[in-house]
């Protein structure tokens, strides 16, 4: 293969580099360039628009319906994650945007975590939040808090705080496993506004199911630059449709290759077989 | 100053852990372990911080009158614990863990239980034949779930070979496009925290 052939020749011997990871760092160098790119680079942000996206625009009226039935709102960011992971990070984002929000109506929002780290983080860009809306005299740091790291453990106790709160709405967004479904069950039974949405495909089906609105894939990564506007977000968004369409170039590509290798009766290696 | 300390040591270590990726050398091994060590130190006394939030937090809300039965069982189970493991130790016949296996785990086996009455109802009320799509997505369930049973062999041999296109095919195609964007959001989002654009889990923005 050219990839394995490049790689040992530039590397023979070196022992700092494995050569089977050179396509990996390959795309991650692409990346990065493309991320940068569209990051710092003005006139190419000033072109991007983001496409509507229903669960975002429910957002305002599940915040707005708490705050009319004097009810709480309930975030969580599910049980799977640690703020090592992307989708936390993402989660947070949109924390800080809710977290605004319940400041300005003045509408409790209530946040059990099950890791201590994400627990003092959230503190934090709650805190922010409701200082930036002008509101930091309605923060209050018990609600947000943390709960257990056991996994039914924190389930329970969620599904404790739901149906003794009967939050107006429920918003689930971060990293779940099991205990999606047990969660998202237990709002719709007091009949909630649920937003959610996850990295795993597994628990986004039973979002689908129990929840109004569901965040599917990169659509969790981009709902804070939808919601907020902020450029840095919507520029990396945009990176990501690049990135998409490579991929898409790719694998067409690839299988037009592959295509004419079985029609013409070719066993030879694509090379796209890396 | 305590934000641009942190951004720069963030920095540091993302760039140190992607390139020790793509090195097999015994030091980027060692370096990798090494922080992963460091890891768990930080995340056990991040623990302490978690213990005494929930500490704090029962206590308030116990005097405040809020759910005193529920709150003062989690403290009970927060003292007793520790204080039996100290005392007797976390071997088998201790009571630590004659409290962990007979309180403890049928407790957390009850609500993974409770999953199976939640799927039967969500199913109930996702498989409802309400729009093409949806009367699509009944008919590939009602395939699989046939298919995964003795019932779905005595209908027609060829069910299963027809349930596994469905979960090979357009089910998998479907769940590789959603992993495509889920990929390259971790990818983007990681690089901005890398990069110092994405300053949220700093607590702000700024």
């Amino acid at each position: 293969m050219l990839w394995y052939y490049l790689a040992t020749t530039v590397t023979h011997n070196s022992g700092w580099f494995n050569a089977d990871k050179l396509p990996t760092l390959i795309a991650a160098i692409v990346s990065i360039i493309i991320v940068l790119y569209t990051t710092y680079r003005r006139s190419s942000r000033e072109r991007f628009k983001v496409r509507e996206i229903a669960g975002l625009k429910a957002v305002e009226e599940a915040i707005g319906r708490a705050t009319e039935m004097a009810r709480p709102v309930l975030y969580t960011p599910g049980w799977g994650g640690d703020i090592q992971r992307p989708t936390t990070i993402a989660s947070m984002n949109f924390l800080s945007i809710v977290a605004e929000k319940t400041a300005l109506y003045d509408c409790p929002l209530v946040y059990p975590t099950h890791d201590p780290v994400i627990m003092a983080v959230a503190q934090e860009v709650v805190r922010e939040s409701y200082a930036r809306a002008g509101y930091p005299d309605r923060f209050r740091s018990n609600n947000i808090s943390y709960v257990t790291s056991s996994q039914f453990g924190y389930a329970a106790a969620v599904d404790g705080m739901i149906s003794r709160l009967c939050p107006a709405s429920i918003f689930l967004l971060g990293t779940f496993e099991a205990e999606s479904l047990i969660l998202a069950e237990t709002g719709n039974s007091i009949g909630a506004i649920q937003i959610a949405g996850t990295d795993s495909t597994i628990q986004l089906s039973f979002f689908i199911v129990a929840c109004d609105y569901t965040l599917i894939g990169e659509e969790l990564f981009a709902a804070s630059g939808y919601l907020s506007g902020d450029r840095s977000i919507l520029a990396s968004v945009h990176a990501q449709d690049i990135l998409k369409v490579l991929i898409a170039l790719f694998l067409i590509m690839a299988v037009i290759w592959s295509t004419i290798a079985a029609v013409v009766g070719s066993t030879a290696e694509g090379w796209w077989n890396f | 100053m305590n934000r641009k300390v942190s951004l720069a040591v963030c920095f540091l270590f993302g760039v140190i852990m992607f390139i020790q990726y793509f090195s097999p050398h015994p030091v980027a091994s060692a370096v990798n372990q090494s922080v992963l060590e460091y890891w768990q130190i930080i995340f056990a006394f991040t623990l302490l911080v978690g213990v005494v939030s929930v500490f704090k937090n029962n206590v308030m809300q116990i005097r405040r009158g809020h759910d005193r039965p529920y709150r003062l069982v989690t403290l009970t189970g927060l003292v007793a614990m520790p204080v039996l493991a100290l005392i007797w130790g976390i071997r088998t016949d201790t009571p630590f863990m004659w409290i962990f296996e007979n309180i403890q785990a049928p407790m957390q086996s009850t609500v993974f239980a409770l999953l199976a009455f939640f799927v039967a109802s969500a199913s109930f009320r996702g498989f409802r034949a309400r729009s093409v799509p949806a009367a699509i997505l009944l008919l590939s369930a009602l395939i699989i779930l046939l298919s995964r049973s003795a019932l779905g062999s005595l209908i027609s041999p060829q069910l299963y070979e027809v349930a596994d296109w469905i979960r090979s095919y357009p089910s998998m195609s479907a769940r590789r496009a959603i992993l495509i964007g889920i990929g390259l959001g971790s990818l983007t989002t990681s690089l901005r925290v890398i990069l110092g654009i994405e300053r949220t889990w700093l607590g702000g923005k700024k």
